[in-house]
């Protein structure tokens, strides 16, 4: 397919769409309307993933890149395209939508068509981030998927949701600006294009000569920008308290798409742009990922806040995956592509499970709950298999990633590798406990009215365990998806 | 010279209206209809490049498309000005063709900063720009802090004076061709005679002053919090990125090749007035206050265009004062609709004014320095100016974590707009018009366009 035929390609199809959507979503009044339609848009944009996988032949490099001039003099162009990596993760954001709206449908909220229009543009920002192939467009996207967000939380969030989300702004602010700082030295030392002395495109910061000695010190402008949003210890104090005072909604995009956001980053331009500097110190930041991951693990044991829970839980499993791009070996950044999506798909499940309960009991302590299980069955059931991807255990999608990720890191070393794995018996420790506490047990006078769970809940839980069943025991397409992009990368360090 | 003369002579139309006519809103017209008038005439002269008057001015004024491309955006600036704050104007005191006519001399001295060629003519711009500003400050007779600021102001405006005359002189004494013309200045100096040295750094502390850059910048929230809040807002924006000018036009022409030896001042300096305005900010509760400080940091941010020094460097600083003056003129008009200046005063402002509220978001995020917004093009274009220049790294870190600290400010106003609900009982009577909310949004829509497109501004440099 020749891009120069179409007028619109799937990546800026990817961008528009979502955006459009939540323009309109601004002017619908009524709030049945607005639900549908914004689950409506978000299925369409699912459809135009999907089809952006099908459709087109080119499954290597950026052969769908699409460029329009813009800020021309300085060497910028209005430039996405979408490889392995990008589809993957595009097809996660466009996957996890429609599942979370369908989940909180039934949720009230006030100025229900803001919310939404929030909601979608939040989506055509992760779209961007994930589609730019130029470093300003990248950078423009990074800072506008942040900012409908901060509304979101500071608007529709809990008690402390005002002193919460500005921390975690002002982090991801800084972060950002730190990275601005990166971008614009690497760009000092880009060659020169027919327009501009220098250029921002994504080649030209690949192909950027720098010394070792810049290499160093750039390669931590952009970490810190990545690290923040993954979150990496110790950057990640931001998010338990922004985790748990979001509405469950905006919960699930923060924790299911835009921590991707820190890995991809990561992917995409830290690894490529400063090859040298990442060997040099792929061990310390293995180490503050493994150390993060036991960290948070153990502080998982001892929460009492589900949703606290969830957060430091996230923050162990996003370590690993950060560990694992480090090792640079094949498979473990394999493993890093689809278990990338699979974190998405079984995060968000818990969060939809923490969201029901609390809906029912309100209130979110594990030690206030028990015995769930005797009044919801069909929930329980559910849970306990999201409960076992979240552990990783074989037959769930979870348990192929690991799998890989481990092996990668194995390969860098052994040592490392021990320790990490350690953070599987945490976690199987922290899950089943969870589990046990909530859903076994006595009954309580809370948990004494808790009904089972309506037919569209049940309907979107056992989506997500389809897809957590289906990936689990046949994982093959997603592989055959990013292949290409992984070895790409992976002979960049050879 | 087509701005120059006709501000000039405007001014003076103004002035002697105010005798003759006695309507107290037909000036208001008169003002917007005459700068419309000469807004146009600048652009025809920056079309053509060819003026409608030919003085002979003995090459005293320089004129090209940089500055040109300055007063354009001055002179649009200035027009918004009167749109959107013209009836707050009319409110501020009795005489108010007066008012417009002081206003009308300030935009020809910004004019003769921005072009001058010679010491005496920036002198002379200088005082032009400064003399009405202290009166306009005292406009409103009545009130004991609009007194104490125009004294306050005055009394300091004329000392930076004196030192900036000292430094005239002993730049005029030392350097061997005994020229004002900057030009010679800069051909004359193959090193630093003591004498010069001595007078370029007088000059840098006189214009410091007048940008209110630390250490020279105390008087500022005072004199900002004192004066009426619609000249405030004139004189934070327009006379201020006019000043900015004036200081990169003398540094750069005058004392470009000397740049090695006084840029660690101006990295002090810098650093100095990006930290005090930013932390200072931060504490204060009247919002008023605390754009004045906010000014302050936004100039420690115009300042990396004096660090910098290259062509990156201007055009940063001509979109940073079409970004930051938009902005500001666009948050003071709000501003004065209120009835509370302190923070708490914005609370729940987005229920009752959702246009206000939308717009002034627009405003404060460019502030910050956030995508989309001319603010974040503005910064952007600073930062690669400074990277360009290779000293001093830290000092980029260093004004990153200073743009990070602005946020919170800034931010606050946008929590009280939106996230908190409004404290008072009675709801005011808002004076405000459908066409006042229509500027806003179309202020707002300019911002995002350059915040897109700033080549739409950079482009006029080359014409």
């Amino acid at each position: 397919m020749n891009p120069a035929n179409i007028w619109i390609t799937f990546p800026e199809l990817l961008i528009w769409f979502p955006l459009l959507a939540g323009v309109i979503t601004l002017f619908i009044k009524n709030d049945k309307s607005v639900k549908a339609w914004a689950l409506l848009s978000t299925i369409i944009t699912l459809v135009i993933s999907i089809g952006s996988i099908c459709c087109s032949g080119d499954k290597y490099f950026y052969l769908n890149n699409v460029s329009y001039y813009w800020l021309q003099y300085i060497g910028a162009s209005f430039s996405v395209g979408l490889d392995g990596m990008g589809r993957i993760l595009t097809l996660l954001t466009a996957v996890s939508f429609p599942i979370i709206f369908t989940a909180t449908y039934k949720n009230e909220y006030k100025n229900s068509n803001l919310f939404y229009a929030f909601m979608l543009l939040t989506q055509a920002g992760l779209m961007g981030v994930f589609v730019a192939t130029d470093a300003l467009v990248f950078y423009f996207f990074w800072e506008l998927a942040l900012i409908p967000v901060y509304f979101l939380c500071s608007r529709w969030g809990g008690e402390k949701r005002i002193q919460a989300t500005f921390k975690f702004f002002v982090y991801t602010f800084l972060g950002s600006l730190l990275m601005l700082i990166g971008i614009i030295c690497v760009y000092q030392h880009t060659a020169s294009t027919e327009y501009a002395p220098h250029s921002f495109a994504i080649q030209a910061f690949y192909s950027a000569h720098l010394s070792s000695m810049q290499q160093n010190c750039l390669f931590w402008l952009f970490f810190v920008a990545f690290a923040i949003k993954m979150p990496i210890f110790p950057f990640h104090t931001w998010q338990p308290d922004a985790y748990e005072q979001s509405p469950t909604a905006v919960t699930m995009v923060l924790s299911g798409i835009m921590v991707k956001m820190g890995l991809y980053g990561v992917l995409r331009w830290l690894l490529p742009i400063f090859p040298a500097a990442s060997i040099k110190f792929s061990s310390i930041v293995i180490f503050l990922s493994v150390a993060g991951m036991i960290y948070a693990s153990c502080i998982a044991i001892v929460q009492d806040d589900l949703k606290r829970f969830a957060a430091y839980s996230s923050i162990a499993h996003i370590g690993l995956m950060c560990a694992a791009i480090f090792s640079m070996t094949q498979i473990g950044v394999e493993g890093v592509m689809i278990q990338m999506f699979n974190h998405g798909i079984n995060i968000i499940g818990m969060w939809i499970v923490i969201d029901l309960l609390e809906k029912q009991t309100g209130v979110r302590k594990i030690s206030q709950l028990g015995g769930v299980a005797h009044k919801a069955p069909a929930l329980t059931i559910l849970l306990v298999v999201i409960a076992f991807a979240n552990i990783a255990l074989p037959l769930t999608n979870a348990f192929v990633g690991e799998f890989m990720m481990f092996s990668g890191l194995f390969k860098f070393s052994i040592w490392y590798a021990a320790v990490a794995g350690l953070s599987i018996i945490l976690a199987a420790v922290y899950t089943l406990n969870m589990i046990q506490k909530v859903f076994y047990g006595q009954v309580n006078t809370l948990t004494s009215t808790i009904k089972e769970i309506s037919l569209n809940e049940k309907f979107i839980l056992s989506v997500v365990v389809i897809l957590i069943l289906a990936i689990g025991i046949f994982p093959q397409p997603l592989f055959d998806l990013t292949k290409d992009t992984v070895a790409i990368l992976v002979t960049r360090f050879k | 010279m087509n701005a120059i003369i006709l501000t000039a002579i405007w001014g003076i139309v103004m002035m002697f209206g105010g005798v003759f006519i006695k309507s107290k809103t037909a000036p208001k017209y008169w003002a917007i209809t005459g700068l419309a008038i000469i807004l146009i005439a600048n652009c025809i002269e920056l079309y053509t490049g060819d003026s409608f008057f030919h003085v002979e001015v003995k090459n005293m004024l320089h004129v090209n498309s940089f500055n040109l491309t300055f007063i354009t955006v001055a002179l649009s600036c200035t027009l918004l000005f009167f749109l959107l704050s013209g009836r707050d104007i009319e409110k501020v005191g009795s005489s108010v063709s007066e008012y417009f006519a002081l206003i009308f001399f300030i935009l020809c001295g910004v004019c003769l900063v921005s072009t001058f060629n010679t010491l005496l003519i920036l002198f002379i711009g200088i005082e032009i720009m400064s003399i009405p500003l202290y009166i306009l400050t005292g406009s409103d007779k009545r009130n004991l802090k609009s007194n104490e600021a125009a004294l306050k102001y005055f009394l300091m405006g004329a000392f930076s004076t004196g030192i900036m005359l000292m430094g005239i002189a002993l730049v005029y004494g030392g350097n061997s061709t005994g020229s004002f013309y900057i030009d010679n200045i800069n051909l004359g100096l193959g090193k630093l005679p003591v004498l010069i040295a001595a007078g370029l750094v007088l000059l840098m502390i006189s214009m410091s002053f007048k940008v209110s850059a630390a250490p020279f910048h105390f008087w500022t929230p005072d004199v900002y919090d004192g004066a009426p809040t619609v000249f405030t807002s004139f004189m934070s924006t327009i006379v201020k990125a006019a000043s900015f000018i004036a200081f990169i036009r003398l540094f750069d022409n005058a004392f470009g090749k000397m740049h090695d030896q006084w840029q660690l001042l101006i990295t002090i300096i810098t650093a100095a007035t990006l930290l005090i305005g930013n932390l200072t900010a931060v504490f204060q509760q009247s919002v008023k206050r605390m754009l004045a400080y906010s000014s302050i940091a936004q100039a420690g941010f115009m300042l990396l265009a004096l660090f910098a020094l290259n062509e990156t460097a201007k055009e940063g600083l001509i979109i940073y004062t079409a970004a930051y003056s938009l902005a500001t003129i666009g948050i003071f008009a709000i501003l004065i609709k209120m009835n509370d200046y302190t923070i708490d005063g914005f609370n729940g402002l987005a229920k009752e004014q959702p246009v206000l509220a939308v717009t002034a978001t627009v405003f404060l995020l460019s502030l910050t320095g956030i995508p989309l917004t001319a603010g974040f093009q503005a910064k952007f274009f600073m930062l690669i100016a400074a990277v360009q220049n290779g000293h001093s790294i830290w000092l980029v870190i260093f004004a990153v974590f200073c743009a990070a600290i602005s946020a919170y400010y800034y931010f606050k106003i946008i929590q009280a707009m939106f996230f908190k609900e409004s404290n008072v009982a009675v709801a005011h009577d808002w004076d405000i018009t459908p066409a006042f909310k229509a500027l806003l949004i179309i202020t707002a829509v300019l911002i995002i366009v350059l915040g897109l497109y700033p080549s739409l501004l950079t482009q006029w440099l080359y014409y």
